[in-house]
This record gives structure tokens, C-alpha cells and sequence, in this order.
């Protein structure tokens, strides 16, 4: 059974000046995959992220998005980042609004909703994360994994196509981060199509369809989490993978 | 007794002007936070072209002295426009307030976080609006310690306005100084008011600090 993919990825390059960070990056990705992406600090993940939702002008290589090709000239970036809800290691919560005005604003703004229409929609979303007992509260008065789950209710209200994580759990203290992946599993539940930057191994093993490992600016090796976990091809994906998953357990352990 | 009866002839003189300097300040202040913010903008945000026109105008209305904008606003353009005094002198301190405020809120636009306008981006805001929705709510809050600052500055400096005839409370304790010969009571009754003054903006600027502080 073939579908068509929701997002397609071709040798894609991204440079900062003479540092090359993107160096021929492949990746297709069916509805409703769940990716983890793993690498080295360094290996393009952040970037990549952000190539994809055009924040980061791609220098070379095509990106597609439900068969429409973003990085064509003339596409309007704008409408294209509304389809791709994104989440940052650091939350950026709008400072000067509640956690309710943070989920509305994108509504009332972007999608052009009245505002009785955004109030009750951005209810309904912090209810999505379990947060409508904080709507009134500023980001200053919420915890670390509280603003996370405003900025994925933020997110999910402009009603994405396909959402990206970065890093969405390592600015969060250890007793914090399930909260957070929770909401992620409950997501992947529903069926959205997510690409989570992140070295929780416990949320690959159980929620990813596939893990990806690069490195350098290139997909070194990618599968099962399973297939990846036990027997992975490459001896770096091998060693790389025993690293972090051995900090994993010394974290759980303590 | 006498001595009451003059102080209370001297403020009521004087306090005819303070009308007149409460406006004079007000559309300064007014003019002032509209080059300011504009110009803080075109700095911050600008291409090359727009940050240095933004820069040129900041960087040569600060060396100059107010008083010259007022001079040059009241005999020079004003023979090509109709500007009656009052015209002439407030939108002259709002240019020189103008070049102050552009500094104030381009260190508040810098210091709004660079990942707001990342996440504006990402849930699909053009540029200039995430600017409007998100960086300038933000800045605003950040600017107003200062800017309540350049507010008291602006009152005090509205006597300047005095020197192209516009009848201010500086100008009105002056004229009733020269009828009485009593400059004592005469400048003493406008300190008191422009204390009084002062103090009022003081406390209103102030409460708005605290009513919109930004949690960090």
C-alpha cells in the first residue's frame, strides 16, 4: 500500500557562511509517522527543523508539503508555517499574554477567527493538554512543563498538517518531561504526523514508527526503533545509540 | 495679607498657562512617541537604506539643542506653512523628543527575546505582524520605565517653547514678574506648579508601570 507522503525531503543543503550544517538531506514521511530524529550536538537536527518550516532559508535541495513544493519560488511562507505546527526546547511563550492569549492570538491573527470563535477553540485546545485550569495564568506563572504543553496547545490550534519538536523536553527538569511526552504520545494517539528531535529513548522505543539517526548534515541510518535499538547496521548508529540510552537508564535509575 | 492677595493674583495669572503647558507636552510627548517608535523600528527592523535614515535623524536631532528646532520650525518653515506658535513649538520638542524616544524603545525592541519573533514566524505571522501583535506589545512594556523619564523631561523642557511667544506657564510667571517687579513670587508660584505637575505624571506614569509590567 502506497500513500502519498505528507512530507517529502530532497538533498537538502543549509549553510551559515562557510559552515556547512545541511549537506544533502533525504527524508519522505507518510501521514501519521511518528519520526524520532537522534544525532550528535552539532549534526543539523535543529537546522533541519527549521529548514523545513522555511524560518531557515534552505541554500539548496526541495522540500514538499502535501505535494506541494514549498521551497518553489513564489510560495507564500506564511500559509506554509501555518500548516506545520512547530514546539521549541525553550517554549517562547508570548511573555505579555495568558496561556489562553497564547493559543488565541494565532487564531484571531492568522486564521482570522472572531473572537468569541478563537476564545472557544483555544479552550478546547488547552483542554487537548489539560491545562484549562491555567488559562488566565502568564508563562512566568507556569511551570517548565506546563508552558511546554501551552506552546504545543499554541501549535495545534492553527491546525497543522504535520508537527516538528525540537528538543522539547531538555530545558525541563526530569520529574517534568512526562507531563510533556504524554501529551506527545496522546498526539501521535490521534494520529498526527510528528518529528521529535529528542534523546528520550523511552518515548522512541514506545511511540516512534521510525528512528532516524544523523549525523553531519546526513541521514546515517534509519528503521524501527526496534530494528535500531537491537540491531542497527551502522557501527556509529550502534555506538552513538548505546551512548544515549545509557545515560537514559542512569537518569531513570536515580 | 497684601502679601496673599499677591500670590493668589500671580497663580491665577499663571495658571491660565497651565493648559497651555500641559498641551504643549502632551502633543510632544505625542509627536514625539510616534517618530520614536516609528524610527526605532526602521532601526531594529529597517534594510541597510532605512536603519541609517533612522540613525542620521536620531544621531544629528540629539547634538543639536532644542531650542534651534524650535527656531528653525517657527522662522524658517513656518513661512511656508501656517503654524501658529503653539504648532510650531510642540512639534518641534516632539522631534527632539522624537530622537530620545528612538533610542529608548530600540534598546526595547532589542531586548524582546530574538525566539518571539521565531515562534510569531512559526505559527504562521507575516513579519510586520508579528512585529504589531507581538514585539511591540512586548517592547512598549519594556520601554516605559524610560520613557515615563522622557515624559518628565518633555514637561520641563515645554518652557522652552516660551522664546516664540507661546503662552506657557514660564511665559505667563515672566510677564507677570515684569508688571509686579516681585520675580520672586512669580517664578516661585511656576516651580510650584511645575513640581505639582511632576509629581501628578510621576504617579500616573507609575501606575501604568506596575498595571502592565511584563513578567519575565
Amino acid at each position: 500500500m502506497t500513500t502519498e507522503p505528507i512530507l517529502r525531503i530532497e538533498d537538502l543543503y543549509k549553510s551559515f557562511g562557510e559552515t556547512q550544517v545541511l549537506k544533502g538531506f533525504s527524508l519522505t514521511i507518510q501521514p501519521q509517522e511518528v519520526v524520532v530524529l537522534v544525532g550528535p550536538s552539532g549534526s543539523g537536527k535543529s537546522t533541519l527543523l527549521r529548514c523545513i518550516n522555511l524560518l531557515h532559508p534552505p541554500t539548496a535541495g526541495r522540500v514538499w508539503l502535501d505535494a506541494q513544493e514549498i521551497t518553489a519560488p513564489g510560495v507564500d511562507q506564511d500559509k506554509v508555517r501555518q500548516r506545520i505546527g512547530m514546539v521549541f526546547q525553550d517554549f517562547n511563550l508570548f511573555t505579555h499574554l495568558t496561556a489562553l492569549g497564547n493559543v488565541m492570538i494565532g487564531l484571531t491573527k492568522v486564521r482570522k477567527m472572531h473572537k468569541k470563535e478563537a476564545h472557544d477553540l483555544a479552550m478546547l485546545e488547552l483542554e487537548r493538554v489539560g491545562l484549562v485550569d491555567r488559562a488566565d495564568h502568564y508563562p512566568a506563572q507556569l511551570s517548565g512543563g506546563q508552558k511546554q504543553r501551552v506552546a504545543i496547545a499554541r501549535a495545534l490550534g492553527m491546525d497543522p498538517h504535520i508537527m516538528l519538536f525540537d528538543e522539547p523536553t531538555s530545558a525541563l527538569d526530569p520529574e517534568l518531561t512526562g507531563e510533556v511526552l504524554e501529551v506527545m504520545q496522546q498526539l501521535a494517539k490521534e494520529g498526527m504526523t510528528m518529528i521529535v528531535v529528542s534523546h528520550e529513548m523511552g518515548f522512541a522505543r514506545q511511540v516512534a514508527s521510525r528512528v532516524v539517526f544523523m549525523e553531519n548534515g546526513v541521514v546515517v541510518e534509519e528503521g524501527p526503533p526496534n530494528q535500531m535499538f537491537t540491531q542497527p547496521k551502522s557501527e556509529r548508529t550502534r555506538a552513538f545509540l548505546r551512548k544515549i540510552t545509557d545515560l537514559d537508564d542512569g537518569g531513570e535509575r536515580q | 495679607m497684601d502679601f496673599l492677595q499677591d500670590l493668589i493674583a500671580t497663580l491665577s495669572f499663571i495658571l491660565q498657562g497651565l493648559w497651555v503647558t500641559i498641551g504643549v507636552t502632551l502633543l510632544a510627548l505625542t509627536v514625539g512617541l510616534v517618530f520614536g517608535v516609528a524610527m526605532a523600528m526602521l532601526r531594529v527592523y529597517g534594510n541597510r537604506f532605512l536603519r541609517q535614515v533612522a540613525t542620521v535623524y536620531s544621531v544629528i536631532v540629539r547634538a543639536v539643542p532644542v531650542i534651534v528646532i524650535i527656531f528653525i520650525l517657527y522662522f524658517v518653515i513656518a513661512r511656508f506653512v501656517n503654524l501658529s506658535p503653539f504648532l510650531a513649538g510642540s512639534l518641534a520638542l516632539g522631534f527632539a523628543s522624537g530622537a530620545y524616544q528612538t533610542e529608548i524603545f530600540r534598546g526595547a525592541f532589542q531586548a524582546v527575546p530574538p525566539g518571539q519573533m521565531v515562534a510569531a514566524r512559526a505559527i504562521g505571522m507575516s513579519r510586520l505582524q508579528a512585529i504589531q501583535s507581538i514585539i511591540l506589545p512586548q517592547a512598549v512594556r519594556l520601554a516605559l520605565p524610560a520613557w515615563g523619564n522622557e515624559a518628565t523631561l518633555v514637561l520641563k523642557d515645554s518652557t522652552l517653547v516660551f522664546v516664540v511667544g507661546v503662552p506657557e506657564i514660564f511665559r505667563r510667571a515672566q510677564q507677570i514678574s515684569a508688571r509686579t517687579l516681585e520675580p520672586f513670587m512669580a517664578f516661585g508660584a511656576a516651580l510650584l506648579l511645575y513640581l505639582i505637575l511632576t509629581m501628578i505624571a510621576t504617579q500616573i506614569l507609575q501606575w501604568i508601570e506596575r498595571r502592565y509590567r511584563l513578567q519575565m
